[in-house]
């Protein structure tokens, strides 16, 4: 918190003169004064979802320091209002309705699983609302009122299958995931592609219920069917269990491919990084990113939250929400959710960690995909990324 | 489904199935034997038993942490060390809450249920103010890792030996405790009468608070051991109740033989089903079974007969 103490109270200052009149940039009642706006954090801090949400709100919060830091948005502070999903879907959307009916935010950074995005969508649009969603998630959707900054599934998915079948020469693929809509539309899409565009073959496929322990049975499975690639989508606590039984049944993954996109950085400070080592995951971020930006994103968010928190793909992708808002609402003019959802599609955010992104008209992100290799310290290796930015496609033609 | 390999493969993998059932067996039954005390003798509900578990867990990896960073040479073996402490911490937390709570509740044993699914969601929250929301990672000693290859396919893993060794020294510790001690004897007879047994003498407020005690520390053990296999986070607990009170309540409350055969049972079904079929349907057809079971038998598979 003590990072830049003075720059936040000696910006705005400057700023507020040239700040425009509060009438002209809100015409519709948000929180907005002549000296701050409201946006709200709506994030699991308790139940089971928190072990993922923390580093989102963690994220969040920094972006927001640092917006405020440079002067704020609109000569205007950002003040948030942070609320607890508690893991439950319906309290998502009470909240939801509470940040935007009570407390008229300009904006809100929130939700984790699909499950709580889909409980919030239809507050957003009823009381017209502008959420920012940081989950690559399974696609399928867009709204005038969700900026999607996480990758939608086939950006997560294609290059990476590509990728595999190039570098390893994969032939074979053994599909795993948690049993629900994530894990099963992501493997749908990459069966898809799997058999009709690279034309090799899947052989297998299997889900487990969400906290499932045991892994034996279908690691047996796997050494009887000796697949080139373990394609795994395993989610949570099951993801710990997976890759531990996996080791100790001597399945050494650096002989055995094994791609996942289901484990970040987050995921391995549980898993325990000598039990994953070597495996590829494909994200669109990973911490160790050699650019300028990312450096100084680590650094920051170490100095606020502490030398031994890491970040994972989705904490960065948390932390494009407050940005990608405030270009937006400095490009429109105002902070009106109209006006804010008219101007989003061409924002780009050149100082993004992942180097940089472009919103698109469907509201979803361009961004790169990346391939990483994890080391027994916990971090990836970078080894492969996409020459150009992946175009988002949450309706994807011939893979539904 | 099996046209494409040769015999060889088969029976390489129809062992290492049969072992993957064996060890499912284990931690079964390693997880409900704590139950299988405090739900089974006492007839308390313990909706908590999950959070027992995890604070063994913690313990667990507050010494891997202590171990590694001051004492290095000690590490190979500390997880023996860790255990004790985890039975130890969650016994004692055990003795307090019997204590502070359930005494109180012996008369209304359904209260016991809402009073410890409280307790189990003060114990979630404690867990993620004290040590974070974020899971944790134990690290085990390197001897622990791995598996021993006896053929080229044929690998026996080291975690599975030892959840299996352990599990079978606490069976056998609980079933002397329980049949052959004295101990055992007071909490069957308290169990049977706590009027009668309260008037022959035996202080039945003592060994309430031990049996309680004690089922709270098997499950530190189990939690401990559980390390090597699964998650330790705040809400890591409730991935095991479900599976726990299952195989208590199928074996047939008040008998540790049928904790021990409904625990091989719903293992090898489980096992084999998920072998054949998927993770998902494996789990839906073993409980759709155990469902019909206890339609048929209420009261599991071992009953006790005692004059009521």
């Amino acid at each position: 918190m003590a990072a830049m103490p003075f720059a936040g109270l000696a910006m705005p200052r400057t700023a507020f003169a040239q700040a425009p009149a509060t009438s002209a940039v809100n015409t519709t009642g948000l929180a907005v004064t002549d000296t701050d706006v409201t946006v709200g954090i709506l994030h699991s801090v308790t139940g089971t979802m928190a072990i993922s949400e923390t580093g989102s709100v963690q994220a969040e919060k920094l972006a927001i320091e640092q917006i405020n830091a440079e002067g704020g948005v609109l000569g205007r502070k950002i003040k948030f209002i942070q609320e607890d999903g508690g893991s439950d879907w319906p309290t998502f959307a009470e909240k939801a309705k509470k940040l935007l009916v009570n407390d008229k935010c300009a904006a809100v950074m929130g939700c984790w699983t699909s499950a709580s995005r889909k409980a919030v969508l239809p507050v957003f649009e009823q009381y017209n609302g502008m959420l920012y969603y940081p989950t690559f998630y399974e696609g399928l959707e867009q709204s005038k009122n969700v900026i999607y900054t996480g990758q939608e599934a086939t950006q997560q998915i294609l290059a990476g299958l590509d990728w595999v079948a190039k570098e390893k020469g994969a032939k074979t693929f053994y599909l795993l995931g948690s049993d629900y809509i994530w894990p099963r539309t992501s493997n749908k899409i990459a069966r898809k592609h799997i058999e009709n565009v690279l034309k090799t073959k899947v052989v297998g496929e299997e889900y487990f219920p969400l906290g499932h322990t045991q892994f034996n049975s279908v690691i047996n499975k796997i050494k009887l069917t000796k697949p080139d690639v373990i394609y795994a989508i395993i989610v949570g606590g099951s993801n710990v269990a997976f890759y531990k039984q996996l080791k100790a049944a001597g399945i050494d993954l650096n002989k055995q491919t094994l791609m996942t996109i289901s484990v970040t950085e987050d995921e391995i400070d549980g898993i325990g990084g000598e039990n994953i080592a070597g495996a590829y995951a494909c994200m669109k971020y990973f911490q160790s990113l050699d650019n300028a930006n990312n450096k100084q994103f680590v650094s920051a968010f170490k100095k606020m939250w502490g030398d031994k928190t890491v970040i994972g793909d989705v904490t960065q992708a948390a932390y494009l929400g407050p940005w990608l808002w405030k270009l937006t609402v400095e490009k429109a003019g105002s902070f009106d959710i109209d006006k804010v959802a008219e101007a989003s599609a061409g924002v780009e955010f050149k100082q993004a960690p992942e180097g940089y992104v472009k919103i698109h008209p469907n509201h979803h992100l361009w961004s790169k995909t990346r391939v990483g290799r994890a080391r027994p310290d916990g971090q990836y290796d970078v080894i492969y990324e996409t020459a150009e930015l992946m175009e988002p496609d949450p309706f994807p033609k011939g893979y539904q | 489904m099996f046209g494409e390999y040769s015999l060889g493969e088969l029976t390489s993998i129809f062992v290492m199935q049969g072992f993957a059932g064996l060890i499912l067996f284990s931690v079964f039954l390693l997880m409900a034997l704590g139950l299988a005390i405090i739900f089974g003798q006492m007839g308390v509900i313990n909706m908590a038993h999950g959070e027992f578990m995890i604070l063994g867990a913690y313990v667990t990896w507050m010494c891997s942490t202590f171990f590694h960073g001051y004492l290095p040479a000690l590490v190979p073996i500390y997880f023996f060390i860790a255990m004790i402490l985890a039975f130890l911490v969650s016994g004692a937390l055990g003795v307090a809450v019997e204590w502070l709570m359930i005494r109180r509740l012996y008369k209304r044993p359904l209260d016991t249920l809402l009073a410890t699914w409280g307790l189990s969601l003060i114990l979630q929250q404690f867990y993620r103010s004290v040590f974070g929301p974020r899971e944790v990672g134990v690290e085990l000693p390197q001897w622990m890792l791995g598996s021993l290859p006896v053929t080229d396919v044929i690998e026996i893993q080291i975690n599975g030996l030892f959840v299996m060794a352990l599990t079978t020294i606490i069976t056998i510790a609980v079933a002397v405790m329980m049949y052959r001690s004295r101990w055992g004897m007071q909490v069957r007879a308290v169990v049977q009468n706590r009027v009668m047994a309260g008037a022959v003498g035996i202080n039945t407020e003592k060994v309430d608070r031990y049996t309680f005690g004690i089922g709270c520390g098997i499950a530190g053990i189990a939690g401990s051991a559980f390390t090597m296999i699964g998650s330790t986070g705040p809400t890591a607990g409730q991935l095991y109740i479900v599976d726990t009170f299952l195989v208590v309540v199928f074996g047939g409350a008040a008998s540790l033989a049928g904790t021990i055969a409904s625990a091989f049972t719903i293992s090898q079904a489980q096992s084999i089903m998920e072998f054949f079929l998927s993770g998902s349907i494996a789990k839906v057809l073993t409980l759709l079974a155990v469902v019909g079971i206890l339609m048929l038998r209420p009261q599991g598979l071992f009953v006790l007969k005692v004059r009521r």
